[in-house]
């Protein structure tokens, strides 16, 4: 109950959280540490062979229910494909997706956002007008009209949600950028010496990098979310291939006779969605300096 | 100085929607898959191709057609879709009424849900209750609405069916409705069995719709309450013998509100850009849903229509917030 009595102390709750977030990071990182060795060796550990259709194994349930059949632990689809190894194989695409797109957008959205907020002028003007108007798109809508024009595909997954989603860096990136600029120690850096570009990124860019690694980790969330939205519209990579979303699509489909095909690959994004975004404020505070 | 406000941010409304209508044509006129191709019968002659490129405009400079394009939009006239063979305007303005209803009554729970939430935390700060919402909180916000959906599915539409989990009414029930507005109408012909039915379909995807936002009004309102809790008028009331919820309510509320509000604003349009996933989740006759019927049938002008409607909405739901936030905080308003 330590937290009763600092709470009312507004944001000053840094000593009490601190050991919870410890055990946050862990767990959260413990699951997609799980995850990226699963996707690496999914040939190797599949019990079965994610594409193999077996019709007379059609919808068994998982292990722990009657009727279930060894080496398919968590039953198999309406065409007889196990569960199991299909989520191992469904992860690889979900974690390239989500650290490829996520760096890239990271990158390119930060870029813009430190030089919109560090130099203003008409650069601020042009990129500030484009936020404006990628705010006027349904994401979701967005994502799906983009693959239906550059067709489907890994990388059109990739370009399709670093279009969409650079505008997430760039706005906090530039607001935060503007609020570092004015402060004293930018000055003195001028003041010393330092021209405009080195100050930036020597002095701006390290302040603002526990800011960019939640959002970082917060986007390999959103990518995942975004894969598992388009395979769900059948929109992403070719239909054989197992995703998350796809699986789920299916589930949804035959939920009252199989429950297990949605539910499963459902656990896996959740956890995978609120590793992803549970970790960043966990290394936020583990790297801020104020903190620390 | 209010109408100079208004006029600027008009102004920029208007930018933004032509550069929204430039992105569109841009990204839709780069499409490889041509859609004429894909609307010809077999043994089509090449004659039948061109009058068929030229009945849709396909056959002019990209430059003439973005300007044809544009200036039949201004008058209202989006064209005609390729797959339903019907003007595109009609086809969206019927299916709005839908998703209007399902965003606004999402909103409603999201206010209800994060304003209870607030009013509570508020309550009992410092307590394990407070603690509690917090980290509920933590969850709903990190958890986005298309999983939600697939968690009630799976809970109220299987586990415990007590929702429906798909459609917008039952089919069985038909009124002859003369709006699309179909809750509304329900609502003022009295037939409550209808309203019923109807928000029966719609709890389970508004519901996915709103924790999100409820998370985040929760949130911030209960930041700005306690914010407001410990200010001098708030202290009188107390001494007035006010109970604390009296306090809350009455003294604190009013001037905790208008971050929130502004917050909700922006976020109404992530949760209006929400339903093009949520309506196809549970098969609601929508214009989320007709748009990624759109997209998969490669119907460009049904997806141009719907997206500049999607575009012209939250640009208008922005300038009210806007609008409403002057009007509302005395100091932007004598300034």
């Amino acid at each position: 109950m330590l937290c009763s009595i600092q709470s009312y102390a507004m944001r000053d709750t840094r000593s009490e959280i601190r050991p919870k977030l410890g055990i946050r990071l862990w767990l959260c990182g413990g699951w997609l540490f799980c995850l990226v060795l699963g996707a690496l060796f999914a040939p190797w550990i599949s019990p079965q062979d994610p594409l193999a259709q077996d019709l007379f194994a059609a919808r068994l349930p998982p292990f722990w229910v009657a009727g279930s059949e060894p080496g398919f632990w968590l039953g198999t689809d309406s065409l007889g494909r196990d569960v199991l190894s299909r989520m191992l194989h469904g992860a690889r695409l979900a974690l390239i997706v989500a650290f490829i797109a996520g760096t890239l957008t990271c990158l390119i959205g930060s870029t813009l956002g430190i030089f919109a907020g560090y130099y203003q002028g008409w650069a601020d003007r042009v990129i500030s007008r484009f936020i404006d108007i990628w705010m006027a798109f349904p994401p979701v809508l967005f994502a799906i009209l983009l693959i239906a024009v550059i067709g489907t595909g890994m990388t059109s997954i990739i370009i399709a949600i670093i279009i969409i989603d650079w505008t997430r860096f760039t706005r906090v990136v530039r607001a935060e950028t503007m609020s570092q600029s004015v402060m004293d120690y930018i000055a003195s850096a001028q003041v010393a010496g330092r021209g405009k570009f080195s100050t930036m990124v020597s002095e701006i860019l390290p302040n603002l990098l526990p800011t960019i690694v939640v959002l970082l980790s917060l986007e390999m969330g959103i990518a995942v979310i975004v894969e598992a939205i388009l395979s769900f519209v059948n929109l992403s990579i070719s239909t054989d291939s197992p995703t998350w979303g796809g699986m789920i699509a299916e589930g949804r489909i035959s939920i009252h006779q199989a429950w297990w095909v949605l539910v499963f690959p459902l656990i896996a994004l959740f956890l995978t969605v609120l590793s992803f975004s549970q970790f960043g404020e966990g290394l936020k505070d583990r790297f801020d300096p104020v903190l620390r | 100085m209010l109408s100079r406000i208004l006029f600027t941010r008009l102004l920029s409304t208007a930018v933004t929607l032509m550069g929204v209508a430039v992105i569109v044509f841009v990204i839709i006129r780069v499409v490889p898959g041509n859609p004429i191709a894909m609307m010809l019968p077999p043994g089509a002659t090449d004659a039948d191709i061109e009058r068929l490129k030229a009945f849709y405009g396909f056959d002019k400079s990209i430059l003439e057609q973005f300007i044809v394009w544009l200036a039949n939009v201004l008058q209202g006239d989006f064209g005609n879709s390729i797959s339903l063979r019907q003007p595109v305007s009609s086809l969206v303005l019927g299916r709005l009424p839908a998703t209007l209803e399902l965003s606004i009554f999402a909103l409603l729970m999201a206010v209800l849900i994060g304003g209870g939430l607030a009013l509570i935390g508020t309550r009992s700060r410092g307590t394990a209750t407070e603690a509690a919402i917090d980290v509920t909180n933590g969850m709903a916000l990190s958890i986005p609405d298309f999983l939600w959906g697939l968690f009630f599915i799976l809970m109220f539409g299987v586990l415990l069916p007590i929702f429906h989990i798909s459609g917008r009414i039952s089919p069985s029930l038909n009124l002859d409705f003369s709006t699309n507005f179909y809750l509304v109408e329900s609502l003022l012909r009295l037939r409550f069995d209808i309203f019923m039915d109807l928000i029966g379909h719609m709890f389970m995807p508004a519901l996915a719709l709103a924790i999100p936002l409820a998370a985040i009004i929760a949130q911030l309102l209960k930041q700005s309450l306690k914010e407001s809790m410990n200010l001098d008028y708030v202290t009188l009331a107390r001494t007035k013998g006010y109970s604390e919820y009296q306090v809350i309510i009455k003294e604190a509320l009013p001037n905790a509100v208008l971050p929130t509000l502004t917050l909700v604003g922006v976020q109404f349009t992530f949760l209006i850009g929400g339903t093009v996933i949520i309506e196809r989740l549970f098969s609601y006759e929508g214009l989320g849903n007709m748009a990624i019927d759109a997209v998969i049938n490669r119907d460009l002008p049904l997806i141009q229509g719907i997206v500049i409607l999607f575009a012209a909405l939250f640009t208008v739901i922005n300038l009210v917030v806007d609008m409403m936030y002057v009007v509302l905080n005395p100091k932007l308003r004598h300034a």
